[in-house]
């Protein structure tokens, strides 16, 4: 098998006497698309502050591409190509569409690339990524103006813009209608099928996650019970237990 | 490019229209009151590098300025210098007291950054009020030469100290301007909007504060610089005056903290309300004029002078 695009062993973290994450162990590979659940409590946001450096973990290590990020700030992750999107929509409140993806773009790509692209390059660039989305007629509006779905879209965009190898989408779909979470499915899977991001997905709504996973990892009260073949694993027993009660 | 000659040419005609002023008004007090005016220009420029293009509060202006000015009182009595070198010195020693305040209070935000920034004024007080080379508790004086020699022409002091103010305040609005049209000054405003979002999209927040708090303070610094020779007698109670701390604040309130225009426009506004009520009722009122004002404005424009336009800008263009 090859080097894990992302490896996380016996992480831990604490806040006070709670534990929110106790020794969890998860590889992802490159261009895999993985699909983390869990009960509200279980972890799973924790889990994603930890790997993206908004929390510092106490116990365990992530590493991606090999290299420990331990210590490393959540800019610096962003850098070498970890990207995210927030459970709740987080725009720049204060700017236009254009300008919230232009952002990465500049603190990011041109960071990475170490070479400054042409404003006109840049603004070509934040309007193939809001066209991407389907924002690209409200390139110039602010976020106030857009729909939940339309400010969901705006998070990927963003995400995207700095060109990640791995995206996080911290439930993406919630309180989406259907139409709207099949919009968001499409938009996760071609980014993962035609730019090769490796896609972690959270999420509530099994449907979505059962039809987008090609694995799928289980949380539990900060303990991973459960990782493999989605139809497998729905069918744990712990699993289910863990859902239904006993 | 054409936005930059236009602001340029705009400053430039600025300049000369304020200095022509007392050419028609053949009164020396225009110079006293101008450079007060001007002042308050820098101060609530600087104050909005950090407070209005990042979202950091800073209450401790006065102990910035503060620092400027004893700056200048030190180095009058050990080796007196050139008034534009006093600046600089003056600058380096508030910016380097600033960056110190980010590194202290890195991980503050809202309240907590604006009572440490508060505790700081109160200490930097103390410290001054018991450091007897500046005069301690009973001040200093810096007596100013009646004239100045500038290309051969003589010239009042005061009116030195005006054209010297006025520079600055060309310099600070320059700057912030920059900064506002830059990366950075992209990467203040992810700040001011959702640090946790900024980091995510790549920007070094941390790095980006720092960079605030050093520039407003130097620039609130500069300004302090040549305050005692234009007062002529420094003392702690005036130069950590409540109406420095209260009016960087409210000068940028009121004209709007999203765009250079705005401390300059509240500062014109209100410097020059508070110097004509100085000379008409009482400088008492100043504070009253300031606290009045600040209310009347979070009702009607919250967003300051320049928001309110750029609301209505934006109203008109939707169809």
């Amino acid at each position: 098998m090859s080097e894990p695009l992302l490896r996380i062993e016996g992480l831990s973290k604490r806040f006070g006497g709670f534990v929110a994450l106790d020794s969890v162990d998860l590889e992802v590979q490159p261009g895999e698309r993985l699909g983390l659940i869990g009960p509200n409590g279980s972890g799973k946001s924790t889990l994603v502050n930890c790997i993206c450096g908004t929390l510092q973990n106490e116990v365990g290590s992530v590493r991606f591409q090999g290299k420990a990020l331990d210590g490393m700030s959540a800019h610096e992750r962003t850098h070498i190509g970890l990207a995210r999107s927030f459970q709740l929509p987080r725009p720049f409140a204060s700017m236009t569409l254009m300008d919230n993806v232009r952002i990465p773009l500049i603190y990011t790509v041109q960071a990475r690339a170490g070479a400054q692209r042409t404003l006109a390059g840049l603004d070509v660039r934040c309007r193939e990524l809001l066209a991407m989305v389907g924002l690209d007629g409200k390139a110039r509006q602010w976020p106030r103006d857009l729909t939940q779905v339309e400010m969901r879209k705006l998070e990927l965009a963003r995400a995207v813009a700095a060109e990640p190898k791995l995206l996080i989408a911290d439930e993406s779909m919630a309180g989406l209608s259907h139409s709207e979470i099949d919009d968001i499915l499409a938009l996760l899977l071609r980014l993962n099928e035609q730019q090769g991001i490796t896609v972690i997905l959270i999420e509530h709504i099994m449907s979505a996650v059962m039809s987008f996973s090609q694995r799928l990892a289980v949380l539990v009260s900060g303990r991973k019970i459960a990782d493999g073949e989605p139809a497998d694993v729905v069918n744990d027993p712990e699993v289910v237990r863990a859902y239904l009660g006993q | 490019m054409r936005s930059w000659t236009f602001f340029l040419i705009a400053a430039a005609v600025g300049a000369v229209v304020f200095f022509g002023a007392h050419l028609v008004v053949q009164n020396d007090y225009v110079y006293f009151a101008g450079y007060t005016v001007l002042q308050f220009v820098v101060l609530a420029t600087a104050w909005n590098i950090l407070g209005g293009y990042c979202g950091y509060v800073n209450f401790g202006s006065a102990a910035f300025f503060a620092l400027g000015a004893y700056s200048t009182v030190a180095l009058h009595k050990l080796a007196p210098m050139p008034i534009p070198v006093l600046i600089l010195i003056g600058g380096i020693v508030s910016g380097v007291v600033g960056l110190g305040m980010g590194y202290l209070t890195l991980r503050l935000r809202g309240a907590f950054f604006a009572i440490a920034t508060l505790a700081l004024a109160v200490v930097l007080q103390t410290l001054i009020v018991n450091w007897d080379y500046v005069g301690g508790s009973r001040g200093a004086y810096v007596i100013r030469p009646a004239t100045m020699q500038i290309l051969g022409f003589t010239i009042n002091y005061i009116t030195y100290l005006f054209l010297v103010m006025l520079t600055l305040a060309v310099l600070a609005i320059t700057a912030a301007r920059a900064i506002e049209r830059s990366r950075l000054g992209f990467g203040f405003a992810t700040i001011r909007d959702d640090e946790l979002a900024a980091e995510a999209s790549g920007v070094p927040t941390l790095r980006l504060k720092l960079i605030a708090t050093t520039l407003s303070g130097g620039l609130m610094g500069m300004a302090g610089a040549p305050f005692p020779y234009y007062i002529g007698f420094l003392e702690p109670s005036s130069a950590f005056g409540l109406a420095y701390a209260v009016n960087s604040i409210a000068m940028p309130m009121i004209g709007g903290t999203t765009m250079w225009a705005g401390p300059l426009i509240g500062a014109l506004l209100l410097g020059t309300l508070q110097q004509i009520a100085t000379v008409t009722i009482s400088s008492a009122v100043n504070l009253l004029i300031v606290g009045l004002l600040l209310v009347v404005f979070v009702i009607i424009a919250p967003k300051g002078i320049v928001g309110l336009v750029q609301d209505r800008r934006r109203a008109r263009q939707k169809p």
